[in-house]
């Protein structure tokens, strides 16, 4: 059960007053008129889906109903931070010390996962796929 | 390959059992193949059997960086149909359950299919027109499909609750005789030993890591057992799609999501059917063994943990024991899950990509065990005459470019 700090209601909530909608940072083509097919699809169905750091947009639906951003790692399923809209990550893929030292959610500490607990190395590696 | 009989079983006793040849070789990986099909799952081996067998292509390797079968295939819960909407989704789930009639024949090995028919459930005034636009549709492309009231579906299965005392009351069904299950891991098995005994190379415990590319050709693949060259690569990973496709440069419409199952303890025969509803959304069968096999939907986020998230078990139970409120004091003997790959349209992609030679056959989601043999099928013959199958073209990933999408949301049994 992901344990989600919320950046509007400035609190931890469980993941059920929640709903995650999908990539976040999309940006709708600026010129509608001379945007071609091409970008038009890339727009609307291609999305990033990493094994590792991802950011998501997700709303507090039974909540304040804001939406917010969050940075998530899709294997362990840490939350690194979440954020309001309109602002910008401050963990990215390419930040040095993601590598190491994951689990530093901004807001609060503490680790926010599914299933298995990140510090157990063994649990978290995959069987198989 | 020796053959499975009646008579192989009682001679094989007087040898106590110890005699039996191994189902597959475990072969080196060769330098060079015609064919590499990356992913031995049962799409894959599928592939890999067709080609072999119905092709004539024989030097084909399929790398697996685990073990055959150990990723979807013998995760999911197993059903069969297709009672799906559209002409194009139509032709390719018939195409194959077509193939699953004969195919315990065909491979000599007993996938278990059983007909024992699917109902999908409609609880609301729009969820019966649904029902019946899909009825029409599938009885137009020639899919025996009907739509059955209250009654009658309580005479197909006893046990389920139709009064109107139920929160979402059961307003009828559609009703697929010629549905059913089949065993997930004798599928993978059977074609791999199919597969095998043509001449294919099997390589477990071998991973892709990239891909050779050269002025736009693929020319083989890099794996942790050194570098396998081919000039045509099928690519058939299922939720690892997206990561394989990056390796090559591709960008693929996918979202990787968990999706999960639970087993209950065993009970005596009381299931005669599979039971799926969309709307209270969750669906039930019994196996051979007793168990319930339980399923509903996806994690709403992007993960590949195979496990899942326990709301969505709730959210399942509910729906379970919505439908038969006897079975709410049931345990639940064990959960686990899988990492589907899915499409925007709910529509798999089997296709050519900008790499010549490198094709993708992903996007099932949370519905392509059921396409087992005829994606192998006409993904097999795609690849052994460098021009897509007729029944896979319209599976194409120019559709998300040209807007020819082919919207199965209402048909793919789990909303998602
Ligand atoms: C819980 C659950 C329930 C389901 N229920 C149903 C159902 O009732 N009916 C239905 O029709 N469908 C169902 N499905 C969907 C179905 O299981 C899948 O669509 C189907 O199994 C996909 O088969 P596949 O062979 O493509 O994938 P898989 O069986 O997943 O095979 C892909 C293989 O690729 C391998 N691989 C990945 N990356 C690499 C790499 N880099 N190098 C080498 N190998 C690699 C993996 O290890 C894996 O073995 C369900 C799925 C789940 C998870
Ligand atoms: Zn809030």
């Amino acid at each position: 059960m992901f344990y989600i700090f919320c950046p509007y209601c400035k609190e931890h909530r469980e993941e059920e007053e929640f709903h995650p909608r999908g990539q976040a940072h999309l940006l709708r083509p600026e010129d509608p008129e001379n945007t071609s097919d091409e970008e038009w699809g890339d727009y609307l169905f291609f999305r990033d889906n990493p094994r590792g750091i991802h950011h998501e947009m997700w709303v507090h639906s039974v909540g304040c109903r804001k939406f917010f951003n969050i940075t998530r790692n899709t294997v362990t399923y840490e939350i690194l931070e979440t954020y309001p809209m309109g602002e910008q990550p401050t963990i990215t893929a390419d930040s040095p010390e993601i590598r190491h030292e994951q689990g530093a959610q901004v807001a609060d500490g503490g680790w926010q996962t599914v299933g298995a607990r990140p510090e157990n190395k063994a649990l978290n590696e995959e069987t198989s796929s | 390959m020796q053959r499975y009989s009646g008579f192989g079983l009682v001679k094989h006793a007087f040898g106590h059992h110890e005699n039996w040849e191994r189902q597959w070789r475990n072969p080196e990986p060769k330098k060079q193949y015609d064919v590499i099909i990356v992913g031995g799952g049962g799409h894959g081996l599928a592939t890999a059997y067709y080609l072999a067998k119905e092709f004539g292509v024989r030097n084909v390797a399929v790398v697996e960086k685990g073990w055959l079968g150990g990723g979807n295939t013998a995760r999911n819960t197993t059903i069969v149909r297709s009672n799906y909407l559209w002409d194009e989704a139509g032709r390719l789930y018939n195409h194959s359950l077509d193939l699953w009639k004969g195919l315990s024949q065909d491979l000599n090995y007993n996938v278990m299919f059983s007909q024992r028919g699917v109902l999908n459930l409609g609880h609301t005034l729009q969820d019966m027109r649904d029902i019946q636009r899909r009825v029409n549709a599938n009885r137009l492309n020639g899919i025996d499909s009907e739509v059955v009231t209250p009654q009658q579906v309580k005479e197909i299965e006893p046990e389920l609750d139709i009064s109107n005392r139920a929160r979402y009351p059961i307003m009828g069904a559609s009703w697929q005789k010629s549905a059913g299950v089949a065993r997930h891991d004798a599928v993978a098995w059977g074609f791999a030993r199919g597969a095998d005994s043509h001449g294919v190379d099997l390589l477990q415990n071998t991973e892709v890591t990239g891909f050779k590319i050269r002025d736009g050709k693929v020319l083989g693949v890099h794996t942790n057992r050194g570098d396998i060259e081919a000039h045509t690569v099928g690519c058939v990973a299922a939720g690892n799609s997206g990561v394989l496709a990056k390796m090559a440069g591709i960008k693929l419409p996918l979202e990787s999501h968990p999706l999960q199952a639970l087993v209950s303890e065993p009970l005596k025969p009381i299931l005669n059917t599979v039971t799926m509803s969309n709307h209270v959304h969750g669906y039930v069968s019994q196996s051979d063994k007793g168990d319930l096999v339980i399923g509903a939907g996806i994690d709403g986020y992007l993960g590949y943990g195979q496990r899942g998230s326990y709301p969505t078990i709730e959210h399942t139970l509910q729906a379970i024991v919505e439908m038969f409120p006897m079975f709410s004091r049931v345990r639940m003997n064990r959960q686990w899950g899988g990492i589907v790959d899915t499409c925007p349209d709910a529509c798999p992609i089997l296709s050519k990509t900008k790499v010549k030679g490198l094709y993708f056959n992903c996007g099932w989601g949370t519905g392509g065990f059921k396409a087992t043999p005829g994606s192998g099928h006409v993904f097999a013959a795609s690849l052994a005459k460098g021009e897509m199958h007729p029944i896979a073209a319209p599976f194409s990933i120019d559709r998300f470019h040209t807007g020819a999408l082919i919207d199965e949301h209402g048909a793919a049994g789990v909303a998602h």
